[in-house]
Formats: structure tokens, C-alpha cells, sequence
């Protein structure tokens, strides 16, 4: 196994990419499916974000390898992204602004 | 599956794992992500940066989504179709999402047959990647004809909300090039792959460099990459 790790690379059972791919069907199915029957509220925005979360880890985590990597290559990529939730928090502030504007000193619709 | 390095003593020393590994790699001054090679590492880094680029456009879209006062069209009623005489929403985008995994699930195994030597097995999955890919960017020219037709322009639509328009071309838009970038890579590497280049230490025309089938699984990082983008995009787009 470390002989072959050293000349093959990323090298996994082919049954671990086809379970991925079950999977990911599966929750892309349960995904429509809220939208088939048209979920609404937090549980939509709850199921949708779930289904999202977990097939986003299994592409990462086992078609890009990302599981078997060193650490260090696990957080330089993974950490900056997370960091995109704060710049979200700001243009939700921002938006919720900019609406509230609109709605009390435009009488035209934008 | 411990990793060992060279020491200066020409013995060799046990590589930390974990956070040591971490503090280790980092501080090593030599280069860091140390078993990961530089070809990988790159297309990590560019993947980053693509990153950024899709996160920033979909804050655009949100953004402008929550802040006009203007009715947001229906997505699920925008992208229905009409199949047997009954109105399927969000159909097409259901399809285009299972033949873009299906996709993933074929350049994953076609990596894996690359590092085994399959060639022939390889480049045939890298193939049918590019296929299935090539189908993808062709449901997505259908869907643009078909809302095109309906009126959709990037600065109006007939539902509502003109943002819809422009956030709609510029992501999915942004998104098919990326596919299409995709597969004619595909089809470069399948062929390298098919010619046998990596066993027979061939020069690449453009760097006149010898590659390997590492090259494989750094065009699957972006392959895959794209999917992940969709994943993003079917969520936040069209089930929002």
C-alpha cells in the first residue's frame, strides 16, 4: 500500500466513487423534490442549504481528494471560503438597507 | 500511510500528521503541502481563486434579489417545462444537474483507472466526461434560446424584477464557459491519455514538458470544481 501510494497517487476503491454518485443523485433528487412540492419558509431555506452542505462535502471530500490531503493543503483552501459568510453578513445589513430606502423615500418602483 | 522525508543525514524521518503537520509544513522553509505536488497545488490555488469569483457574483445576485421591491419571478415556474401535456417545474434543471453528477462520477473513476495505467479505460471515461459535459452546455444553450424567446434580457423580463435578467445570463453564463473550457481540456488530456504520452514520456507542445497521469486527476480537480459550482448555483438560483 505505501509502495503503491508513492508511484499512483489518489488511489480509492472505484465502489467509494460509485457510492459518491448514488449519493449525490439521491440528495439532488431530495433537493427537486422540495421544489416539486413546493416547500416554503425555513424549512425550504433548512433543506435546501442541507442538501447543498452535504453533496458540496462529498464532491470535496472524496472526487477532489480532499479527505486524503495533508492538512496543511486542507486548510489553506478550505478556511478562506468559510471566511466569504462574513461578507455575506455585510451585503444582507447592506441590502436590508438599501430596500428600506427604497420603500420609504421612492414612490416609483426600482 | 505515514509519510517519510529525507533528512539532511540522507536517513529518513517521519513526517508529522495533524496540526503538527501543519506547524511542520509551514515552518519546514522549504515549500509547503509537502507530498502534494506543484501541478496540484496550482490547480488548488487557481480553484480558490474561481472561488472567490462565483462567491462574489452570487453575493451580486443576492444582493440585488433582496434589495428591489419588485416581485422576484417564480424560478420554478420559469424553468418548467411542459412534457406530456403537463407542467414539470424546474425540470430542465433537475436533468442538467444529474447529467453534470453523472459527469463527476465518470471523470472520478477515469482518475482512478489513470493511476492503475488503464489507458484505454482512462481516456474512454474522460470521453464520456466530456460527452455528458458537452450535453450539459447544450440543455443550458436550450434553456438561454427558450427565455430569450420569452422576453428575458439582461435589463428586463416579463415577471418581474429586471435584476433576474442580468444576474441570470452573468451566473449561468459565467458557469457554461467554465464547462466548456472543461471539456475541450477533456478532450486535449483524453487524447494524450489514448496516445499513450504519459507512458512513453512524450513532450507536451505547448510546455515541452513530460507528464504524467497526475495530469489526469489535476484536470478531474477541475472538473469536479465545476460541478461543485453547481451545486451552489441549483441551490442559492433556482430553489431560492
Amino acid at each position: 500500500m505505501a509502495q503503491a501510494q508513492t508511484h499512483s497517487g489518489q488511489q480509492h476503491p472505484v465502489k467509494l466513487y460509485l457510492l459518491v454518485w448514488g449519493l449525490l443523485f439521491v440528495l439532488s433528487t431530495f433537493s427537486y423534490l422540495v421544489d416539486y412540492f413546493a416547500i416554503q419558509g425555513y424549512a425550504r431555506w433548512f433543506l435546501i442549504l442541507f442538501f447543498m452542505v452535504l453533496k458540496a462535502g462529498l464532491i470535496v471530500a472524496v472526487f477532489m481528494h480532499m479527505a486524503w490531503e495533508r492538512l496543511a493543503l486542507v486548510y489553506a483552501i478550505l478556511v478562506p471560503p468559510v471566511l466569504v459568510l462574513v461578507f455575506v453578513a455585510m451585503m444582507v445589513s447592506e441590502s436590508n438597507y438599501t430596500i428600506f430606502t427604497r420603500l420609504t423615500f421612492s414612490s416609483v418602483g426600482l | 500511510m505515514a509519510d517519510y522525508t529525507q533528512a539532511e543525514t540522507g536517513g529518513t524521518l517521519q513526517r508529522p500528521e495533524g496540526l503538527r503537520g501543519i506547524a511542520a509544513d509551514l515552518s519546514s522553509d522549504q515549500r509547503a503541502f509537502k507530498n502534494v505536488s506543484w501541478g496540484k497545488a496550482m490547480m488548488w490555488i487557481f480553484l480558490l481563486s474561481d472561488t472567490f469569483v462565483f462567491g462574489c457574483f452570487l453575493l451580486a445576485y443576492m444582493t440585488a434579489r433582496m434589495s428591489t421591491p419588485v416581485d422576484w419571478p417564480n424560478p420554478s415556474e420559469v424553468f418548467a417545462l411542459h412534457i406530456g401535456g403537463q407542467e414539470l417545474p424546474l425540470i430542465l434543471i433537475a436533468i442538467m444537474t444529474f447529467v453534470l453528477i453523472s459527469s463527476s462520477g465518470t471523470m472520478a473513476m477515469a482518475v482512478n483507472f489513470g493511476y492503475r495505467r488503464e489507458r484505454g479505460r482512462t481516456a474512454a471515461l474522460m470521453l464520456l466526461t466530456a460527452v455528458l459535459g458537452a450535453t450539459f452546455v447544450g440543455m443550458q444553450a436550450f434553456e438561454w434560446t427558450k427565455l430569450i424567446s420569452e422576453g428575458v434580457r439582461p435589463w428586463e423580463n416579463p415577471w418581474g424584477a429586471a435584476q433576474f435578467g442580468s444576474s441570470f445570463f452573468m451566473i449561468t453564463g459565467f458557469h457554461g464557459t467554465h464547462v466548456t473550457f472543461g471539456v475541450i481540456f477533456l478532450l486535449i488530456v483524453a487524447r494524450k491519455v489514448w496516445r499513450g504520452d504519459f507512458d512513453t514520456q512524450r513532450r507536451g507542445f505547448f510546455t515541452s514538458r513530460k507528464g504524467d497521469y497526475e495530469i489526469v486527476e489535476i484536470m478531474g480537480l477541475y472538473w469536479h470544481f465545476v460541478d461543485l459550482v453547481w451545486v451552489f448555483i441549483f441551490a442559492f438560483f433556482y430553489l431560492w
